[in-house]
């Protein structure tokens, strides 16, 4: 793996190949709730292309990211709900 | 469909639902009829302010005592009707406005409407995303904000627990002794309310309400971005206006945290499509008030028509020379906060009971000059 | 980027295999084309890369657009059509984009359909598709345990893919009965091309057990999903997973069709010229019924050619469409949802998954606007995407009306579009 990305998922380091989207590195730190829905209820990715908004995250403080359309950058903090 | 009613009410929306209500308490056997989704018209279309405005000796009458029948239901109101006493905050951007503010305070305190003058600082503190620099507001506590739909749809469910008749069919004739529906048939009535808002000159003519079609735009969920509903006191200058398109400032905070974006006027815009340069005019008004909001992220826009008569009041009661017959629209832009006086107008018209204030300048017989050109001729 | 630079003869939405066949062959004419898609990279859903960077089918066709001079956007979206001849886009860095056309070319694809059942919403239940393009971005699924399941051609794709990829996948469950699909594998037998997706049926899945006329019923876990309860056979038995992948089969992206007015019906309806019933807007591939990749390129051939003005060079390939179209409709028969799924949700089953409404809630209303008004069913970010669909195969509503943005976007975006801006 030449080109890897670090990044912090939950201020977890995590490293991941160049092109992962945050999905990859939040599911690779070990995390499945990407977000709590608006009853409380546990969530991650549903459809993988961007059109569902299940994996939506909080990417260097901006809210409502949809992890699965984003590409890991290095340096990168990402904050899932708990 | 031989049940005779004391009173047919064409319309489901938060006005008809509020005149079921009311009248259904009065004792009234009501006949609602509306083939659409309750409160699917201007009510689903309206931002849900419940807010006391002056533009007028009788504005103030209806809205302020409009309020307080909201307040006094607040703690009845289901969860989905989502009503907050959230405030408003009139935003003045510059010396002149502020002198409006205290206008507008004086005159408040004189109709014990509790209000509270605000300076930049205090202004700034209250809504840190407003932009730096305004002059101040003017703080109205008490005033709320509901989600209409479901609050129209309570209404009309008390309405219904007291045995009022939800009719789901489309009203084509109105008359003195009750409704023709779509279908040719007709329901019998002592009296006819038409409630249905911008549409209501269709089924009763010669009544100068026109379609005054307004944008918003609704965010993704931002807890604590927007504590209170914003207006800016330019709305004055502008959307008061009644010839040109105008655009102002007007942003709201939902219990979802979701922030809602307005406002636009336009007349003459029978479309219901999203009309991009005026949607780009009110994005960018609200942007100047409140720039952080350029980032935050639009997941619907809207369109509706409003009722609006010449004079911005509603024409409530009896109609000239057909005491049976009575209208209820031309709401305009406030037709939420006032559905509710509208009711309690109705029902007193219609049992000869006391109003809790005067009807006279809400009946349509008044004079009416039509600005523009009248829908009807 | 200049008005020349935002200018095209033919804009192509779209850059799965029938966009770039479309692009490709407009631009082969000498049109001046841009293709716009929404991922980060071309390919589409089907054709999506892989970060192991194997070359894949799309290759050849990214390599071709490069040469003729395509232009290629990628990573942003339409969310508007502000006037004729006109789209406002937001780009992956959210910064507004408007782009003119004399043609359109729509090819926005299709998304999987989700039928809900107890269970669905839990993390790691994903959609079939939606588990391999996660994968397909390096989303870690080594020695994972996986349970594929739902309907049609896509799930022993998506096992083989996660199997390659060092997944355990327990089981395929395909709701369809065994009839169905050994009628939908003689077809193949008429399109040789296609054998290796009749090859699923004879063991290349060797160890992984292919079910038919079976499906989810409920999924269960803590947190996230650990096990799947399958109905066969008029029994059920439960088997543990890491990951659920279901899919049943796909819905066609028809939003911004739509928001041009054009006519759609199953799909984008569109004459033998692959034009819809809007003046200068093309459709080709899923947008235009589900018929695989095959029917995608040789539409966007079709397309491309049309929007380009070499209607005789399009007229050329309509045989070669026929009998795409031919094995596409064997495709819909042999994988039609059985009635049983409209009654996996209890009503206290959540179909909206942005705003959290049961079923029991939506069931309650006369109707979709009612729906959304009293419930907020599809209401939230994902604009009744994942919902519409589900509610129509449940109840049979229809989607309410297209309205901009089609995609959330910012207050800035939003606000610029239309700008004649410089």
């Amino acid at each position: 793996m030449n080109d890897a990305v670090t990044l912090r998922v939950n201020g977890k380091p995590v490293t991941v190949p160049a092109g992962a989207m945050v999905s990859t590195a939040i599911a690779a730190a070990g995390f499945d709730l990407f977000r709590r829905s608006v009853t409380g209820q546990p969530r991650g990715p549903l459809c993988g292309m961007g059109i569902c908004f299940e994996c939506r995250v909080t990417v260097g403080g901006r809210q409502h990211v949809r992890s699965c359309q984003t590409a890991c950058a290095s340096g990168m903090e990402v904050q899932t709900d708990e | 469909m031989n049940a005779s009613f004391d009173v047919a009410i064409a319309g489901g929306g938060i006005v008809g639902a509020a005149c079921a209500d009311f009248c259904s308490a009065a004792g009234m056997r009501v006949a609602v009829v509306e083939a659409g989704p309750i409160g699917g018209g201007a009510t689903a279309a309206g931002m849900g302010h419940i807010v006391v405005m002056d533009d007028s000796p009788a504005q103030i009458a209806l809205t302020e005592r409009s309020r307080s029948l909201w307040m006094a239901l607040a703690r009845e109101l289901p969860a989905d009707a989502e009503y907050v006493t959230a405030g408003t905050i009139w935003v003045a951007a510059d010396a002149e406005e502020m002198a409006e503010v205290e206008r507008k305070r004086a005159l408040y305190a004189g109709i014990g409407v509790r209000a509270e003058v605000l300076g930049p600082r205090q202004l700034s503190e209250a809504e840190p995303n407003l932009r730096p620099g305004l002059a101040g507001g003017l703080l109205v506590p008490d005033d709320g904000v509901s989600y209409p739909p479901c609050a129209a749809r309570f209404f009309l469910e008390r309405a219904q627990a007291r045995g009022a008749v939800l009719l789901r069919a489309k009203a084509v004739e109105l008359m003195e002794t009750g409704i023709r529906l779509a279908g040719g048939e007709a329901v019998a009535a002592g009296a006819v309310v038409n409630a249905t808002g911008a549409w209501a000159p269709e089924l009763t003519p010669r009544f100068a309400v026109r379609k005054r079609k307004g944008h918003l735009a609704i965010t993704d969920r931002y807890p604590g971005f927007l504590r209170h509903q914003l207006v800016e006191l330019g709305y004055l200058k502008s959307a008061h206006s009644t010839a040109a398109d105008s655009v102002a400032f007007n942003a709201q905070p939902r219990r979802t945290g979701q922030v809602l974006i307005g406002s636009s006027r336009q007349f003459g815009a029978e479309h219901a499509a999203i009309d991009q340069p005026i949607l780009t005019r009110m994005l960018e008004r609200a942007r100047a008030y409140m720039p952080p909001l350029a980032d935050l992220t639009v997941i619907r826009c809207w369109t509706g028509f409003r009722a609006a008569a010449p004079d911005k009041l509603p024409l409530i009661g009896p109609c000239a020379g057909r005491p049976r017959l009575l209208l209820a629209t031309g709401h305009e832009g406030l037709g939420i906060t006032t559905s509710l006086a509208t009711g309690e107008l109705v029902a007193a018209h219609l049992s000869g009971r006391p109003f809790a204030i005067p009807p006279e300048p809400y009946l349509p017989s008044r004079e009416l000059e039509a600005e523009g050109d009248p829908l009807h001729e | 980027m200049s008005e020349g630079d935002r200018s095209f003869d033919v804009l192509v939405i779209g850059a799965g295999p029938a966009g770039l066949a479309a692009a490709c062959r407009a631009a082969a004419a000498r049109a001046i084309v841009c293709l716009v898609d929404d991922n980060p990279r071309p390919g589409g859903q089907i054709w999506r890369a892989s970060l192991d960077r194997v070359p894949g089918p799309a290759v050849p066709w990214i390599a071709t657009a490069a040469r003729l001079g395509v232009r290629m956007i990628e990573g942003a979206r339409v969310f508007a059509a502000p006037e004729p001849g006109r789209l406002a886009l937001e780009t992956g860095a959210g910064e507004p984009l408007d782009l003119r056309y004399r043609s359109l070319v729509l090819a926005t694809g299709a998304r999987e359909r989700f039928v809900p059942f107890p269970g669905w919403t839990l993390p790691n239940a994903m959609g079939a598709g939606g588990l391999q393009s996660l994968v397909k971005s390096g989303f870690p699924v080594r020695g994972k345990k996986v349970v594929v399941a739902g309907s049609g051609p896509l799930l022993p794709a998506v096992a083989r893919y996660l199997r390659h990829a060092g997944a355990d996948v327990r089981l395929i469950a395909e709701q369809a009965p065994l009839a169905a699909l050994a009628r939908f594998a003689r077809s193949l037998l008429h399109h040789p091309h296609k054998l290796a997706e009749a090859a699923i049926f004879g063991g290349s899945l060797a160890g992984v057990r292919y079910l038919t006329s079976s499906w989810p019923v409920s999924a269960q876990g803590d947190g996230r999903v650990q096990s799947v309860t399958l109905a066969r056979g008029g029994k059920t038995f439960t088997e543990s997973c890491d990951y659920l992948a279901c899919g049943f089969g796909l819905v066609p992206n028809t939003e911004l069709a739509s928001l041009l007015g054009c006519r759609v019906s199953e799909g984008v309806a569109v004459d033998d010229y692959q034009r819809t019933t809007v003046e200068g807007v093309y459709a080709a591939g899923e947008i235009t019924g589900i018929g695989g990749v095959d029917l995608a390129l040789v539409e966007g051939e079709i397309a491309g050619h049309a929007a380009a003005g070499q209607t005789e060079r399009a007229s050329r390939l309509f045989q070669a469409r026929d009998r795409q179209r031919h094995f596409a409709r064997s495709l819909a028969r042999s994988f039609t949802l059985r009635e049983e799924l409209k009654h996996l949700a209890p009503d206290d089953t959540l179909v909206c998954r942005c705003e959290d409404v049961s079923l029991g809630r939506v069931r309650a209303a006369t109707g979709w606007r009612e729906a959304k008004l009293q419930t907020r069913c599809g209401m939230g970010p994902c604009q009744s995407r994942v919902c519409g669909p589900a509610v129509e195969f449940l109840l049979g509503w229809k989607p309410d009306s297209v309205r901009p943005p089609l995609f959330p976007v910012s207050v800035n975006s939003l606000s610029q579009a239309g700008d004649s801006g410089s």
